[in-house]
């Protein structure tokens, strides 16, 4: 049934968001500490697990894929609540800070990437 | 008969299911543009998300709210379907579909990415804020904060007591890096080579903006959007952890 690839998707969101609240009390800071990315763990590790049982059915995994289809709509509603006046008043400061911070940390992702060795071989042979 | 007023009471009453038609409308359009007027050079999702940031200036400016179109009582189902749940559910069902392996390998580089992407944005934050004029510690770290993220600015403002003018620019400049990793994704990705699972992860560790890089990437290689949300998950929580503790005594080391 397309319910039970619901559940587990939303089983997945509610024990990341709960190990993300703990971890955020435990370091003592206000804020969810990775929650959306220890479900995300979660449910690869369950799909898996359930995939390699010839368990999930066809259905099921509808139910997973309709909510990352919705996917790009949801961020274009999320894109339209942000408060873009608040950027575009604040200031050549804020405006400053916040474009210079982007811009560095984009050309840090070639650097960092080298990291643990380049596992896109092709890609290394192109240059 | 008042039509209008009946159409407005069904767009407030019934506000999810009416944001999934206006949303659907302007993918339609978006998508349109794109495939007839920049032969699908510029991707259908990038022109949806540029027209969802126009919607939400003039929402903002027409309403004096703070969250956009959806400050506006007949859009609040924009809020409802952009608003953190379904966003952050969402970002979670992307994952179906993504390979451990490749998360695995990039686990060094992705851990790495995020220290020094909270570490970066925060240095530069802090040398603009005192480049303006703010000298003292508690605001340059506050406005630096801000850099990271526009949670981890008031998070960090409150634990220091900053005026409430500072930690309204370090919102703002946090606001600014969001919405500016949502429109320059699709232009710096390809500069910078923007191809694997593994500089996704790197990506999303350093820019750290989840609605930024959740945007930026779909946008650009929506294939990479688990990886790139997978890093920039943690990345707030640990800018809350890092700023107005290890940072803030650095800072006050270093400026006296």
């Amino acid at each position: 049934m397309v319910i039970y690839g619901v559940t587990i998707l939303s089983f997945c969101f509610f024990v990341g968001t709960l190990i993300g609240d703990i971890l955020g009390k435990v370091l003592g800071v206000n804020s969810n500490v990775g929650g959306v990315g220890l479900a995300m763990l979660f449910l690869v590790l369950i799909v898996e697990h359930f995939m390699k049982q010839d368990k999930f059915s066809k259905l099921a995994q509808d139910g997973i894929k309709f909510w990352s289809g919705m996917y790009i709509p949801i961020v274009v509603a999320m894109a339209a609540q942000q408060n873009v006046v608040a950027a575009v008043t604040g200031g050549p400061m804020a405006i400053l800070a916040g474009t210079v911070a982007v811009v560095a940390s984009f050309f840090a992702v070639p650097l960092i990437s080298k990291i643990g060795g380049n596992p896109d071989t092709n890609k290394a042979q192109k240059l | 008969m008042d039509i209008i007023k009946m159409v407005t009471n069904i767009l407030t009453k019934y506000n999810l299911t009416m944001a999934f038609m206006m949303v659907g409308i302007v993918m339609y359009f978006s998508y349109f543009i794109s495939k007839n007027f920049t032969k699908n050079r510029i991707h259908g999702s990038a022109i949806a998300i540029i027209i969802g940031l126009i919607l939400a200036y003039i929402g903002g400016i027409s309403s004096g709210g703070s969250k956009g179109l959806a400050s506006i009582g007949l859009f609040s189902g924009i809020g409802l379907m952009g608003g953190g749940m379904l966003r952050d559910y969402a970002i979670v069902s992307t994952a179906f579909g993504a390979r451990l392996e490749e998360m695995k390998k990039a686990g060094l580089a992705g851990t790495v990415s995020l220290f020094v992407g909270v570490l970066l944005s925060f240095v530069i934050g802090v040398i603009i804020a005192l480049m303006f004029g703010y000298t003292s510690t508690v605001d340059a770290v506050t406005i630096g904060a801000g850099a990271v993220t526009f949670i981890v600015g008031p998070v960090t403002g409150a634990a220091l007591g900053a005026s409430s003018e500072v930690v309204a620019l370090s919102i703002a400049a946090g606001v600014v890096k969001s919405i500016l990793v949502m429109i320059l994704t699709p232009v710096i990705g390809p500069i910078i080579g923007l191809d694997t699972p593994k500089e996704a992860m790197v990506y999303g560790g350093l820019m750290g903006t989840t609605s930024g890089t959740a945007a930026g990437l779909a946008a650009y290689k929506p294939e990479l959007v688990p990886y790139g949300a997978l890093t920039a998950t943690f990345y707030t929580g640990l800018g809350c952890l890092l700023c107005p503790s290890i940072l803030f005594l650095i800072t006050k080391a270093i400026l006296g």
